[in-house]
């Protein structure tokens, strides 16, 4: 799998390099800008891009705007953009493509190269990768919500890890429990929300996402 | 703090019912007029008592009888008892009457006229100390010249009525009495006569009006502060918020400090004895090792979180990265109720300014959370006039009192730095609006480098 990196700190940049070359991750490109990171994605042809956030020459959001740009550039890029916060605002202007690929995480993901390694590839194969902090903060904000309150405390837990993105099968590693138990409580959380079930995992995530509203 | 209240009426239009209405606001004000001359007997009679018993004293003693001298002390005493308990209040009373005057002037004449008072002093100060703050104001004698000036001036307001009342009552009265009246002039009859009395009772009607705004105007022209006036209460407002701004910016980094302290640097002392500690037992026993390794790990992404949020306290980066509305937006995000934001802001505040609205909202979208039970919030942000306009309306069940809550008084504060103001209006029952507005500059947008 080829990856380009966009990070502007050369720290983080090696450090991230060293980390998917380990786990058998080829890097196509490593460059610390967006209009770089444009270059190497229309000649590389990447599996996916990794971009901060924060890149010059504003130290804004121009990371978010490169990743887009890239789609655009690049139809169906998968994408996964790294930031020291993570915002809801930057998750519904990343998502809402309405397409798969599209990957959100907070930097600190990265000390545990095993998880990271999986969002990686999970994003690279046109899947969803949501920082578990913004699934938290969209959990929270529909707390009031008569409808997620039926929910049994298994069910908001099986429904956080399908919003960040994750399958049945890591689910149920992630919680200890069946494959079968999984798609018992993903099928009672659909007919509780009124959902359209779907065993297109990427479809299933985007649905859950749009109804909390993220 | 600005409570708001209705704004200013405009000019009184013309016709029948605006002048019958303003005819008799013009009556009322001779209900202040007279307040006002009571008051001022008061005052004046402490002062001529006085005055004449120090007179009848002097010229008593040069004649032998007791009985003149006596008077001459009860006169004085009269006079002293006034000044000592009557002239504070009688003073009081007349600013208490000039401010009902502006107030009636805004409302009834559609003039506005500024008030401008020196603060009253922090502690019950002595007789002494009243009497020179109200002394030294220039305010007072402003009102007590207004209150003297008004025994004539309201005149003017009262004149429409009596033209009125003059048309009415000399002419058609005696017609509807069917008393002849003497001939005035040739050709009178009781026809041409109720003609002639609706004439001038239509005269006062229409010209009542305009003479309640002539005497709302020269109300102003005694009542409103002068330049220098101006200027002493500016210095006193500008020092009171840099005060204030000061106090609160020390505050503020003392409690970035605490936290810093108690929270990441702390961890970062226990990241580091703990990866010592896995230094130490890394050949004897690699497991305790690993296990001390990733203890370090965990301790430094909770490092990372606690920076996350005092970050998020100090300047959020989404308010750095895309401006006020954009920020605001992703707090509404974060908020479980409901919330519609408008903005026609095309361009950015200074980053204090933005800094301080985006605060402000956030505070008050948690008192709404927290207090108004409100089911929607609006947010509205404007800019005209080089003003920055932040609405926040909420459909709660209102009450938010600003004199008991410190997180409204805490805005107040940081927008006062600004110049800016809060003004809250929150009937029980609701809704809660609250605007603010900060004076400022908008820089041009910045334009997409990618």
């Amino acid at each position: 799998m080829r990856v380009v990196i966009a990070e502007d700190l050369f720290l983080l940049r090696d450090g991230l390099t060293r980390m998917l070359q380990a786990h058998g991750l080829q890097i196509a490109a490593a460059v610390d800008n967006g209009a770089d990171l444009l270059a190497a994605v229309t000649a590389d042809q990447p599996d996916v891009a990794i971009v901060d956030v924060r890149l010059p020459p504003t130290f804004t959001d121009e990371g978010i705007r490169a990743a887009l740009a890239a789609r655009r550039e690049v139809p169906g890029l998968p994408v996964l953009v790294l930031s020291q916060y993570v915002e809801q605002l930057y998750a519904r202007e990343l998502l809402a493509g309405g397409s798969g690929g599209i990957g959100y995480l907070l930097k600190d993901r990265v000390f545990d190269s095993g998880q990271f390694v999986d969002a990686v590839r999970r994003v690279a194969a046109g899947g969803t990768a949501m920082d578990p902090e913004v699934i938290a903060r969209l959990l929270a904000r529909n707390a009031g919500d008569g409808t997620l309150a039926t929910l049994s405390p298994r069910e908001r837990e099986v429904l956080a890890l399908m919003a960040e993105g994750r399958s049945n099968a890591a689910i149920a590693q992630r919680l200890v429990i069946t494959e079968r138990a999984v798609a018992k409580h993903t099928a009672s959380i659909f007919l509780k929300l009124g959902l359209q079930p779907s065993d297109d995992d990427n479809r299933r995530v985007l649905a859950v996402l749009a109804y909390l509203g993220g | 703090m600005a409570v708001l209240t209705s704004p200013p009426r405009t000019r009184p239009r013309f016709g029948p019912q605006a002048g019958l209405v303003a005819a008799t606001r013009g009556v009322a004000f001779t209900g202040l007029m007279l307040a006002g001359l009571g008051l001022l007997i008061v005052i004046v009679g402490a002062n001529f008592l006085t005055a004449l018993g120090v007179a009848a004293l002097i010229v008593g003693n040069r004649g032998p009888q007791d009985s003149h001298t006596l008077l001459a002390l009860v006169v004085l005493g009269t006079g002293l008892g006034l000044a000592r308990f009557a002239v504070l209040p009688a003073l009081l009373g007349i600013r208490g009457l000039a401010r009902l005057t502006r107030q009636l002037a805004a409302d009834w004449c559609g003039v506005s006229i500024p008030e401008r008072y020196a603060p009253r002093p922090d502690q019950a100060p002595s007789f002494t100390g009243r009497l020179r703050w109200l002394a030294t104001d220039p305010a007072t004698w402003r009102d007590v010249t207004w209150t003297a000036a008004n025994l004539v001036a309201v005149v003017l307001a009262a004149l429409s009525a009596a033209i009125i009342a003059t048309g009415l009552i000399e002419f058609i009265g005696p017609e509807l009495t069917r008393e002849i009246p003497p001939p005035a002039f040739p050709g009178n009859t009781a026809a041409t006569l109720a003609v002639l009395g609706l004439a001038i009772a239509s005269v006062g009607v229409l010209a009542a009006p305009a003479l309640l705004r002539a005497y709302g105007l020269l109300a102003r022209s005694i009542l409103a502060p002068d330049g220098e006036a101006e200027l002493a209460s500016r210095v006193r407002q500008l020092t009171r918020s840099r005060t204030e701004a000061l106090d609160t910016g020390a505050a503020e980094i003392r409690r970035i400090e605490r936290d810093l302290h108690d929270g990441a640097q702390a961890r970062l002392v226990a990241m580091g004895m703990t990866l010592d500690a896995a230094g130490q037992v890394i050949d004897t026993n690699p497991e305790a090792a690993r296990a001390l390794v990733f203890e370090a790990r965990d301790a430094s992404v909770k490092a990372l979180a606690e920076l996350r949020a005092l970050i998020r306290g100090i300047h959020p980066p989404v308010l750095a990265d895309r401006g006020l509305a954009d920020a605001i937006r992703a707090l509404a995000l974060d908020t479980p109720a409901r919330i519609h934001l408008a903005s026609d802001l095309n361009g950015r505040p200074p980053a204090p300014v933005e800094s301080a609205a985006y605060f402000a909202v956030s505070e008050l979208l948690a008192n709404v959370s927290k207090h108004a039970e409100a089911r929607q919030t609006w947010i509205d942000i404007r800019y005209t006039d080089e003003m920055l306009r932040i609405g926040v309306t909420d459909n709660g069940h209102g009450g938010a009192d600003p004199s008991r809550g410190s997180g409204l008084r805490g805005i107040e504060r940081r927008l006062a730095a600004f110049d800016g103001i809060l003004a809250i209006s929150s009937p029980p029952g609701g809704p809660t609006a609250v605007t603010m507005e900060i004076p400022c500059a908008l820089s041009s947008p910045k334009t997409s480098s990618c």
